[in-house]
């Protein structure tokens, strides 16, 4: 009886934990990838396989960002729920979208340390990570990569 | 060495294939790593450790894919490509391959 009382005080315990911490944690992120993002516009990541025609090419070398992201406890525990109705998961849809955008965010900053302009050919990966017993998430990891490109003039922005 | 994703270098001209390189490196997470990271996954939000473990795991890929360039004579890689895979629990493949070529 105590054991069962305990579980269920754990379990509450790590729910109210995952809501708290998580959903603050979640919002930081955001006010953080809006930041950036505002700060990197001037840099051009578009999926064209070539190179624009106005635009001079100096050189060019690859960029990549990469982010392992995962839910939280509480989350876990909505999306469970949601599985036995169906519909749209939100819990899980906001958190390949943080992931992607931070990704995209990273590659664009490595581009920018190594003195690029612009980026062209972006493609997104995702990945899932299992956890050690290879159930449940672990995380998702997503990559984003492209060519990026020193432009000789740089009236592209 | 020039690495891009695209099917050519721009603003060069290729003038020879060399055929295609790969890298590959297959990477456990180390059980401490995994215990933190089980634990941060009660709040959410990225689990550092393992961002980093694959980034160092696809620059090592990357690095085993320009040396067989080098080694065929190339001063490009073309038209690169990553893959992940999961071999085993708690393992993965991580994966570069592309097209080597010489650039002018």
């Amino acid at each position: 009886m105590t054991d069962l009382q305990f579980n269920i005080g754990l379990s509450l315990f790590l729910l109210l934990l995952g809501y708290f911490a998580g959903t603050y944690l979640e919002r930081q992120h955001f006010i953080s990838i809006r930041q950036r993002e505002q700060d990197l516009l001037n840099v051009p990541a578009v999926n064209f396989r070539s190179v624009p025609p106005d635009w001079q090419v100096e050189s060019s070398g690859l960029a990549a960002g990469s982010v392992v992201v995962s839910v939280d406890y509480f989350k876990r525990f909505l999306a469970g729920l949601r599985i036995l109705i169906g519909g749209r998961v939100k819990t899980y849809e906001t958190l390949l979208d943080r992931g992607r955008r931070e990704a995209l965010l990273r590659m664009k900053e490595q581009a920018i340390a190594g003195g690029y302009d612009a980026i062209i050919n972006v493609r997104l990966e995702t990945s899932r990570l299992a956890n050690a017993n290879g159930q449940g998430t672990a995380g998702v990891e997503i990559l984003a990569y492209g060519t990026a490109l020193k432009l000789a003039n740089t009236a592209t922005a | 060495m020039i690495v891009t994703n695209t099917e050519t270098v721009p603003g060069k001209t290729i003038v020879e294939f060399y055929g295609l390189v790969s890298g590959s490196t297959v990477r456990a997470k180390h059980v401490g790593k995994d215990i933190l990271a089980s634990l941060k996954n009660l709040v959410g939000g990225e689990l550092k450790s393992y961002t980093d473990l694959l980034k160092e795991a696809r620059q090592e890929a990357t690095q085993r894919m320009l040396q067989e360039a080098e080694s065929v004579g190339a001063n490009a890689v073309v038209n690169v490509r990553f893959s992940t895979s999961s071999v085993t629990q708690g393992a993965a493949e991580l994966f570069a391959y592309g097209t080597a070529v010489r650039v002018e």
